[in-house]
C-alpha cells in the first residue's frame, strides 16, 4: 500500500513535471534574453490544441508535436513584434496573449471536444522496464518525457558553453554593450522566442496528447504560470529547473494520488499545493534571488539614438 | 465630474485627435476579430449585430452593460492604485473571490441583522477579505521575498479554489439537490438597486472610490508622495517616505476595492455564492486599467467597451454557437493595438 502510493507519486511527479519542465526551459531562455513572457500559458494552450487537432486529423502523435512546437514559435512571435519591434511593455502583452491563446484554443479546439485519440504511446525499454519495482517506476513513459532531460542538458550546454548562448546572455544582462560589441540584441531576442515558442508548443502537446489524451478549454489550469515561477525558483538555470519541475509535479501528483486514494481531505484545498509550493518556496528563496536574475529583465533595447 | 474646469477639460479631451486615434485603433480590432470569424466560417456582420444590437440597442441592454461595467470599475482600479507606484497587481480576481468569500460568511453568519447594519458589514467584509489577499502579496514585496506580479497571479488559483472548498464543502445548500451553491442570502444582505433595473448600489461604490483615488492623488500629501515613490523610488526613500508601508497599504486598498466587486457581484447579482462567480472580471480589469494608462474617464470609457465585449462572449454562444471564451481574443486584439501604438511613441517604458 505505501509502497503503491510512493511509486504512484514518483511516477505522477515525472509525468506531471514533464510539461512544466519544457515550459520552464522555454521561459528560461527568453529570460536570459532579458524579455519575461506572461503569456507562457497562452502559448502552452496553443501548443496542446494544436496537437490534438493534428493527431485527430493525421492519425499522427508525431506530426501533433510537430505542430504544436510550430504554433508555439509562430505565437511567440507575434509576441515579439509588440514587445520588441513596437516596444511594448511585456507584463501586459503577456498577459494579452494569454488571453489571446484561451480565446483562440477555445475557437480552434470547439469541434474536436469529445474527440478520442491514441496520443503518445508508452515507450517499453527492452529488460529495464521488466525489473521488478524499479522498472515500473523508471521506464514506462512516452518519447517526451524521455527526452526532457536532455532537452535540459541541450539548452544548459547551449546558453553556457556556445558563443551565441554567451550572447545571449549578454543581451538579457545588457544589451547595449552587446550592441557595442558587434551583436544584434533584437535578432537574438528573436531568436530565443522562437525556441521558448517551441519549449512552450511541446509542453502543451504533452499535457493535451501525453497526459490527458483529449482537449478541453484552459487545461493548462495555471501551469503556465507555475513554470514562470518555476524560472525564478531555477535561478534562470536549465538544470536546476529539473529539479523545479519534479517538485512541482510531485505537488500535482501527491493531489492526484492522495485523491485517487480516497483520502478524507478536499481536493480542492490539495489542488492549492502547487501554488502555494511556488509562493513559499520563492519567500524562502528571497534574498539571493535578485543577483541571478539577468540585468536588463523586463527592460527592451531602445538602439543608440 | 469633480470641477467645472475638469468636466470642460474632459470635453476638449472627447474631441482630441487621441479620441478620434483611440476609435482608429478599436475599428483596427474588431476588423482584425471579424476576420478571425470570418477564417472560422462565421459570419461577422451577423456577430457585431448580435452584440451591439443586444448591449446598446435597448434600454434593457443598456443597464445590462452598465450591470457588467461595476465590477469591471472596481476591478481596473484595484489594478490602478497599486500601479501608481510601480506595483503590478494580477490578482483581482482571486481578490475578488475572497471579497465575495467574506461577505458570503458574513450574509450567512449575521442574516437576521436589519438591512442597515447587514449591507455596511458585508461591505466592510468584501473589502477585508479582498485586502488582505493584496496585502498579503504586498508584506511578501515589501520584505522583498516575492515579487508582487508572480504572487498576486498565484494567488488567483488559490482563492478560486478555496471558494470552492467551501461551497461544495461546509457553506453548501443542502436544499439545492446537487448545484454547488450556498444557500440564498436574506432579504436584507442584498444591495438595493436602481428603477426596477438590475443597476445596483455597486455603481456608487465605484464611482466614489473611483473619485476619491483621484481627489487623494492630486489634492493630499499621500498623494504628492505616492508620486515622488513612483517618479524616483531612491529619491523617496532618502526624503524619508515609506516605501514599505506604501507598497503593502495600497496593494491592500486595491485588493479591497476588487474585493468589494466581489461583494456586490454575489450580494446584488446572484444572491448567492457560486464557485463560477466571475467570467475573469479580474483579469479584464487589468487590461482595463492599461487601456486607461491612469486616466479616471479612460477607465470609465475601458470600462464600458469591456463590458459590451464580455456580454458579447454570452451572446455569441447564445446566437452564434460560439464558445464563449472567444472574446477573448477581441480583448486581446483591442488591447494589441492600443500597446503596440503606445509603445511605437515610446510612451511606456
Amino acid at each position: 500500500m505505501i509502497e503503491s502510493f510512493f511509486a504512484g507519486l514518483i511516477v505522477g511527479s515525472i509525468h506531471s513535471g514533464t510539461p512544466l519542465l519544457y515550459a520552464t526551459l522555454g521561459e528560461a531562455v527568453e529570460e536570459r534574453a532579458g524579455i519575461v513572457n506572461l503569456g507562457l500559458e497562452g502559448v502552452m494552450l496553443i501548443g496542446a490544441v494544436s496537437a490534438f487537432i493534428t493527431t485527430v486529423q493525421t492519425g499522427s502523435a508525431f506530426w501533433g508535436v510537430m505542430a504544436a512546437a510550430a504554433a508555439g514559435a509562430l505565437f511567440n512571435l507575434l509576441f515579439g513584434f509588440l514587445v520588441i519591434s513596437r516596444r511594448a511593455n511585456q507584463l501586459a502583452c503577456g498577459l494579452a496573449m494569454m488571453f489571446f491563446g484561451v480565446g483562440l484554443s477555445a475557437l480552434l479546439g470547439a469541434p474536436y471536444i469529445g474527440s478520442r485519440i491514441v496520443g503518445l504511446n508508452e515507450i517499453r525499454l527492452p529488460f529495464l522496464s521488466d525489473l521488478p519495482l524499479v522498472g515500473s517506476v523508471v521506464f514506462h513513459y512516452d518519447i517526451l518525457v524521455y527526452l526532457a532531460v536532455p532537452v535540459a542538458l541541450l539548452t544548459w550546454g547551449a546558453l553556457f558553453f556556445t558563443r551565441w548562448g554567451l550572447s545571449l546572455r549578454a543581451v538579457g544582462e545588457n544589451p547595449l554593450a552587446a550592441f557595442a560589441a558587434g551583436k544584434n540584441p533584437h535578432r537574438i531576442q528573436y531568436q530565443a522566442l522562437i525556441i521558448a515558442g517551441i519549449l512552450g508548443g511541446i509542453a502543451g502537446a504533452h499535457l493535451s496528447i501525453g497526459l490527458a489524451k483529449t482537449w478541453a478549454e484552459w487545461m493548462t489550469a495555471g501551469r503556465g504560470f507555475i513554470a514562470v515561477a518555476l524560472v525564478i525558483f531555477s535561478k534562470w538555470h536549465p538544470l536546476r529547473a529539473i529539479l523545479g519541475a519534479l517538485l512541482f509535479g510531485g505537488a500535482i501528483a501527491l493531489q492526484l494520488q492522495m485523491q485517487a486514494r480516497g483520502l478524507p481531505v478536499s481536493p480542492f484545498l490539495l489542488d492549492m499545493l502547487p501554488y502555494l509550493l511556488s509562493i513559499g518556496v520563492l519567500a524562502v528563496w528571497g534574498g539571493s534571488r535578485r543577483q541571478a536574475a539577468p540585468g536588463s529583465l523586463g527592460r527592451v533595447f531602445q538602439g543608440t539614438e | 465630474m469633480n470641477s467645472p474646469s475638469g468636466g470642460l477639460q474632459a470635453l476638449r479631451k472627447i474631441y482630441s485627435p487621441g479620441a478620434l486615434r483611440a476609435f482608429v485603433l478599436l475599428l483596427l480590432a474588431l476588423a482584425a476579430f471579424a476576420l478571425v470569424l470570418l477564417i472560422f466560417g462565421k459570419n461577422p456582420i451577423k456577430a457585431y449585430i448580435d452584440i451591439f444590437g443586444n448591449t446598446l440597442g435597448s434600454g434593457y441592454g443598456l443597464s445590462e452593460t452598465l450591470v457588467k461595467m461595476i465590477p469591471l470599475i472596481l476591478t481596473a482600479l484595484a489594478v490602478a492604485v497599486p500601479s501608481r507606484i510601480w506595483l503590478i497587481n494580477v490578482g483581482g480576481e482571486g481578490q475578488l473571490y475572497l471579497g465575495a468569500l467574506l461577505a458570503t460568511w458574513g450574509a450567512l453568519t449575521f442574516g437576521s441583522l436589519p438591512t442597515w447594519l447587514l449591507i455596511p458589514l458585508i461591505t466592510v467584509l468584501g473589502f477585508l477579505g479582498g485586502g488582505l489577499w493584496g496585502g498579503l502579496c504586498g508584506y511578501l514585496r515589501a520584505r522583498g521575498w516575492v515579487s508582487e506580479t508572480i504572487s498576486t497571479l498565484l494567488m488567483n488559483y488559490v482563492a478560486i479554489l478555496l471558494v470552492s472548498f467551501f461551497v461544495f464543502g461546509p457553506w453548501k445548500d443542502t436544499e439545492s439537490a446537487n448545484y454547488p451553491q450556498t444557500p440564498e442570502f436574506s432579504e436584507a444582505a442584498v444591495l438595493p438597486a436602481f428603477f426596477g433595473t438590475r443597476v445596483h448600489m455597486g455603481l456608487v461604490i465605484g464611482l466614489t472610490a473611483m473619485i476619491l483615488f483621484f481627489f487623494v492623488l492630486s489634492r493630499t500629501r499621500w498623494g504628492l508622495e505616492m508620486r515622488a515613490i513612483g517618479v524616483n523610488t531612491e529619491a523617496a526613500r532618502r526624503n524619508g517616505i515609506p516605501i514599505n508601508r506604501y507598497i503593502i497599504l495600497l496593494l491592500f486598498i486595491g485588493g479591497g476595492l476588487a474585493g468589494l466587486a466581489g461583494m456586490s457581484e454575489v450580494s446584488a447579482i446572484q444572491g448567492r455564492l457560486r464557485p463560477s462567480l466571475s467570467p475573469g472580471f479580474g483579469y479584464t480589469g487589468f487590461l482595463i486599467s492599461w487601456m486607461a494608462g491612469g486616466s479616471p474617464l479612460g477607465i470609465l470609457a475601458a470600462a464600458f467597451l469591456l463590458s459590451v465585449v464580455t456580454a458579447g462572449g454570452d451572446i455569441l454562444q447564445m446566437t452564434q454557437a460560439i464558445p464563449g471564451a472567444v472574446v477573448n481574443i477581441l480583448m486581446a486584439l483591442i488591447l494589441f493595438v492600443v500597446l503596440a501604438r503606445r509603445g511605437g511613441k515610446g510612451a511606456v517604458k
